[in-house]
């Protein structure tokens, strides 16, 4: 009836999951308790759960990857600490079966549901109010993507107390991940999380592009879009070019695991080289699908807040496109040491330093863009000048690892550790949370409160050099990753650094907190009334803060590159706004609840095809398309927002344009 | 704000600071297209953006079956001592399988034209032979991996068994969702008629039945001819 | 380019604090990778240091460029001049296309010859023939099997300092990686294949050897001696240990096939000849993996054969 499924599952006998789970149900408990208490269900249901628009979606997204990165960070935490525990003698606290489940769980995590789901949230949120459109391609996709990435974020965290996640790291090399050496159920909740929510990326990915290429504002040309809208577009086609290689090496994997096939195992002529192929032709242009998007986030910072335009604007469109190609040529440089001959080594090497060529023209660009500005710094702009400081050495030591030679005393090293957290911490996470900074007043109409913005940035920075360094020196040192258990005593005096670096940067986790608790409080002072609070260049900052649901009352003409800057400046410089446009009705996307169901399905379908609950899987899929047909016999898909509606809502917006406007004038001391 | 200036003095310092305007640079040539989403005239018509989305989401898909290729072509020698394509294929079968797709394709192609002139009955009828055609091909399909099966040659077998039963079956996959797929699309041509959204999801099923004859051309090219072959 | 602090204790008279942070921050002392014992790790050691220099000859350039530009143009500094449509110059925009381009073409330059030379497949230069040692990684242990001698041992390597060894590397289940840091370069542990290394110790020494690969929960502890002895020493215990314990062949394999965590080193005294060549070519069962079926299965803590 239940499969595989028994009490047996439940880990009643080890405290730290179960104290967790007990935490995470209460407090869910108490969440869904005082939704429904208060009576704000309805409210919910309709402005969130089913909503179509980008910006209600991409604003999930990015209360998903901030839980989610939390959670690995709680991960972290233990590892960190183990490892400085279990030195010698000693044992630590995590025995290995329990430690190697938190190193595969931090990995995933922090990879599929903590940075993609934030950089895909801010992609969604800012790419359509940047083109001057009101919504994405495909809207009700949009939904059903979102949803199936909770889906795979809510089984791995079902891991945790149902059964137990991988114990293979975050990519599961066979033969360890077959059935023969890993048994369990681990593996299976990976690849059904992953696989569902590398659907819902998928979807993303074709949404994203086909709203770039297609749905741009009048006079938008492909030169005159924002660099955001730039690297969006680079990251989503290279989503639209990996995932599907990810999704069928994990179902040639899962088929191994299921019915016995021979794609990966040890017997009947299974070959394991060709999974780490396959996994890395997807796994290294993931790096650049989340980095791309954050080069495009600072590219906004830099230019905004050197109150300039972006240095060698076309240059770096060149240089994203350079990395999306040579990104899809180098995943051989993840395992030099697998014997592949000095030329096929060579190839990759050079490949990958290639890339470097790339993100230095953009360093450059970002240093002129400075050049000749006036540069306030503003809490985004200190995260992206601790970019710049931290990624320039973290790419100095990827490209160290893309020497062969050098390659073959540092792959699998704490070396290799620091380095990808030396790009994916001081590139990825840098860029969300300037993003973050940068782009809440335009979401919630408040600014974050900059005093404890400032003091959570340095203790990030601080904090992550703190833990960091110490690993690069392991790493030198001989010792590999992801070590339950460290028998060389010379390694203690650096883990112990490493642990305080953690500390500063729990530091630094405390203060954002308290950074978005003080700010909402102070949300009346912190106001933005005006929509433009960082005297901002892109079409975003033209709309109130936060935008209506249809963004735009009327749709744009772009006549120039930056093409809000150009709009205010001439009305600055005339002293008034463009004349009263003529209001039209508009018509909006209906809110659907086809993705939170379909997810739902996802759901109930992967626990029961992890848990071997055949019954269930059936009804599942038999539902999930029952659903997509009724979705699709619905014969209304669009209502309507009357003219006069518009009409109000964007005569307060002009309003508050006016008021800059006067403020401008005296300040430049003439007569208004 | 103080900074900005005016927008006279400001196209003074662009030509100045800039002055070939090699930063910053307008339109290209020629004539715009209304609707054509090529920037100049705002976001495309709902048809081009479901067709090009579509487009996009099939080039994923045959970047998928492109790595079941790959691992087709790693393993196809990979047999382990169990039976070889050279033992196993029969050519007049997947002969008779290649002309039931392509012909399926060909009248799919006609109901498209039928549709585009809203003829129900018509469009009716080509989808139907469409489905037919392709439900033989599945027929065809299943029953040769039966008897393969039969011969114990199961994808447990050996590699190259589970990578050939991976990519044909993959396919296989297709058809049959194309298959549910068509059936929804009949019902709705039926009960809703050629509705804005109905022609939109019939130009998708299009392309995705047209997209799984190429997939076919290449394997039956690559398993079928060059496994008999070799 | 002897560009590493000195390790040797008192080396220098005057150690100033500097030197000693440095030293820390290198771990050149700790028996790592920037301590190496051999000529292929001396190699590797040099390449991290040349590509190190030649990046930071740019990237301290370039961060203190950042800093200083944007200190000098901070929105209170009225003194700097204020271009705010300046976004393009042709000489600087060639400039910063071609430092990358330059530093990458010279790396290239390393990585080419780099490759080539350090190679872990090609043999080294000796006027010594090659001892020959075939490893086996296990679960959770490390097999040294060596044909000529006749003789086998289970985590601790012993080779003959100042000879090349020839490496054949093979796994009896998952995936490992062979690594000894003062060695030298690592390669990977894979069923059904052999992989080739060439290390050489150059002294006489005891060095750490580590798996780099994850291989499942006694990954951690699949550490190994690595004890490099004098010609005669070598020879001393080549003999001491041939004829003396038990004999590896098809059912001692099976036997240490299985999964264990017992790290103590053991030897065989004899050695079924065409063994690892049985192993390799996956005729020998692989690695039975945990006994256990369901997800929480306990692993014996001790599978002696």
């Amino acid at each position: 009836m239940f499969g595989k499924l028994s009490w047996a599952a439940v880990p009643l006998h080890e405290p730290i999951p179960m104290i967790t789970s007990v935490v995470v149900v209460l407090i869910l408990l108490g969440v869904i308790g005082w939704v429904v208490a208060k009576g704000h269900w309805r409210y919910i249901w309709d402005e969130w759960i089913t909503s179509v628009d980008h910006k209600r979606i991409g604003i999930m997204y990015i209360l998903l990857g901030v839980v989610m990165l939390i959670r690995g960070f709680a991960d972290a935490i233990m590892m960190r600490t183990q490892q400085a525990a279990a030195i010698g003698e000693s044992t630590g606290y995590l025995p290995p079966e329990h430690y190697n489940q938190i190193f595969s769980a931090h990995g995933t995590i922090m990879i599929f549901f903590g940075a993609m789901p934030l950089v895909i949230g801010l992609m969604n949120y800012v790419m359509p109010l940047q083109l001057g459109v009101r919504d994405v391609a495909f809207p009700t996709l949009n939904s059903v993507g979102f949803w199936l990435t909770a889906a795979g974020a809510l089984l791995v965290n079902v891991s945790l107390f149902v059964g137990e996640f991988a114990r293979t790291g975050w990519l599961p090399y066979p033969p360890l991940s077959e059935t023969t050496y890993t048994p369990g159920v681990g593996v299976d909740y990976y690849l059904w999380a992953v696989q569902i929510s590398g659907i819902g990326t998928l979807m993303t990915g074709v949404n994203l592009v086909t709203t770039v290429l297609k749905m741009r504002a009048p006079g938008m040309s492909y030169l005159r879009m924002p660099m955001f809208c730039w690297t969006t577009l680079a990251s989503n086609l290279l989503i639209v070019a990996v995932f599907p290689i990810l999704t069928a090496t994990l179902a040639m994997l899962t088929l191994d695991r299921y019915f016995g096939f021979h794609f990966f195992t040890n017997e009947a002529g299974g070959n394991q080289m060709m999974f780490v192929n396959l996994i890395w032709a997807w796994g290294h242009p993931e790096v650049y699908i989340l980095v791309l998007p954050a080069f495009g986030i600072f590219s906004e910072i830099f230019s905004t807040f050197s109150g300039k335009p972006l240095f060698g604007y076309r240059s770096m469109v060149a240089a994203t496109l350079f990395i999306v190609v040579v990104s899809c040529m180098v995943w051989l440089h993840h395992f030099f040491t697998m014997g592949a001959g000095p030329a096929v080594n060579t190839f990759f090497g050079i490949a990958s330093s290639v890339i470097a060529v790339g993100t230095g023209v953009k360093i450059y660009n970002w240093i002129f863009t400075m050049y000749g500005g006036r540069v306030r710094f503003e809490v985004p702009m200190l995260w992206s000048m601790g970019f710049l400081v931290t990624f320039v050495i973290g790419g100095m030591t990827g490209v160290l690892l893309a020497i062969p030679p050098a390659d073959f005393v540092t792959h699998n090293s704490m070396f290799l550790v620091a380095h990808f957290h030396n790009v994916i911490i001081g590139g990825v996470v840098f860029a969300v949370f300037a993003a973050l900074e940068y782009w809440f007043p335009k979401a919630f109409g408040f600014r974050l409160h900059p005093g404890w913005g400032k003091a959570a940035f340095w203790f990030a920075f601080v904090g992550f050099w703190v833990t960091f360094t110490p690993l690069y020196v392991l790493g030198l040192q001989g010792m590999t990753r992801r070590l339950q258990h460290i028998n060389y005593p010379e390694w203690a005096p650096m883990l112990y650094v490493s642990v305080a670096g953690v500390a500063i940067l729990v530091v630094g986790v405390v203060c954002q907190v308290i950074q978005l608790l003080v700010s909402i409080r102070d949300r009346d002072k912190l106001r933005d009334v005006t929509g433009d609070p960082w005297d901002g260049r892109s079409m975003e900052w033209a709309t109130p803060s936060p935008p209506p649901m249809f963004n735009f009352a009327v749709i744009p003409n772009v006549e120039g590159e930056e093409a809000y800057w150009g709009i205010k400046t001439r009305a600055i410089e005339t002293q008034r706004l463009g004349p009263e446009p003529v209001y039209k009705p508009i018509h909006m996307p209906l809110n659907s609840p086809v993705g939170v169901i379909t997810a739902f399905f996802a759901s109930v379908t992967g626990f029961a095809l992890i848990w071997h609950i055949w019954w269930l899987v059936i009804l599942g899929l038999v539902c999930a398309f029952a659903g997509f047909v009724w979705f699709a016999w619905r014969d209304i898909h669009e209502f309507e927002i009357p003219a006069e509606e518009v009409a109000r809502i964007d005569r307060a917006r002009r309003a508050a344009r006016r008021a800059i406007l006067e403020r401008v004038a005296r300040e430049q001391g003439k007569p208004a | 704000m103080s900074d900005i200036v005016p927008a006279s003095v400001e196209a003074v310092r662009r030509v100045r600071e800039d002055p070939h305007r090699l930063g910053h640079r307008g339109h290209g040539e020629g004539a715009p297209v209304m609707g054509a989403g090529h920037g100049e005239t705002g976001p495309a018509n709902s048809r081009i953006i479901v067709g090009y989305g579509f487009w996009i989401f099939l080039l994923s898909d045959i970047v998928m079956f492109s790595a079941f290729f790959a691992a087709y072509a790693v393993l196809m020698n990979a047999t382990a001592g169990g039976p070889t394509g050279r033992e196993l294929f029969e050519l007049p079968r997947v002969a008779i399988e290649t002309g039931c797709l392509l012909l399926s394709s060909f009248v799919c192609g006609l109901s498209f034209a039928a549709s585009v002139a809203k003829n129900r009955l018509w469009t009716q009828i080509f989808l139907l032979i469409t489905g037919l055609l392709g439900a033989t091909f599945l027929y065809l399909e299943i029953d040769e991996f039966i008897g393969f099966a039969a011969q114990g040659a199961t994808p447990q077998r050996s590699a190259f068994l589970s990578a050939f039963f991976s990519l044909v079956g993959l396919h296989g996959a297709h058809v049959f969702v194309g298959l549910l797929w068509l059936g929804t699309m009949m019902a709705q041509v039926q009960a809703k008629g050629f509705s804005r959204m109905v022609q939109h999801r019939l130009l998708c099923f299009n392309l995705f039945w047209h997209a799984l004859d190429i997939i076919w051309v290449a394997l039956f090219t690559v398993v079928y001819l060059m496994g008999a072959a070799t | 380019m002897k560009l590493i602090p000195s390790c040797k204790p008192g080396a220098s008279g005057a150690v100033s604090a500097a030197a000693a942070v440095a030293t820390l921050l290198l771990g050149g002392c700790a028996g790592g990778v920037m301590d190496p014992k051999g000529p292929v790790g001396q190699g590797n050691r040099q390449i991290i240091v040349d590509a190190t220099l030649i990046m930071l000859f740019i990237v301290i350039p370039t961060i203190l460029l950042a800093l200083w530009m944007a200190w000098r143009y901070r929105a209170s500094n009225t003194k700097a001049e204020y271009l705010p449509y300046w976004s393009f110059s042709g000489r600087i925009e060639a400039v910063v296309w071609a430092i990358p381009i330059l530093v990458i073409m010279f790396l290239s330059g390393e990585i080419w010859i780099g490759s080539h030379r350090l190679d872990p497949f090609r043999p080294l230069e000796s006027d010594q023939k090659p001892v020959e040692v075939q490893v086996v990684s296990l679960d959770w242990r490390w097999l040294f099997i060596y044909p000529e001698e006749g003789v086998a041992t289970v985590n601790e390597l012993v080779i003959p300092a100042g000879r090349p060894v020839h490496f054949s590397i093979t796994s009896s289940s998952v995936m490992n990686t062979f690594f000894v840091p003062q060695l030298g370069s690592m390669i990977y542990a894979m069923n059904g294949m052999v992989s080739q290394l060439h290390l050489q110790a150059d002294q006489p020494g005891e060095f750490r050897g580590i798996s780099g690969q994850f291989s499942g929960d006694g990954f951690s502890d699949m550490t190994f001696r690595v004890r490099s002895l004098p010609a005669d020493q070598y020879a001393g215990w080549v003999a001491s240990t041939r004829g003396a314990g038990p004999v590896l062949d098809q059912t001692t394999y099976a036997g240490l096939t299985r999964q264990s965590r017992d790290t103590r080193p053991f030897t065989f005294g004899a050695v079924q000849p065409d063994l690892f060549n049985v192993i390799a070519t996956r005729q020998a069962p692989p690695g039975p993996g945990p006994v256990a079926q369901y997800g929480r299965e306990t692993t014996p803590a001790s599978g002696e054969n």
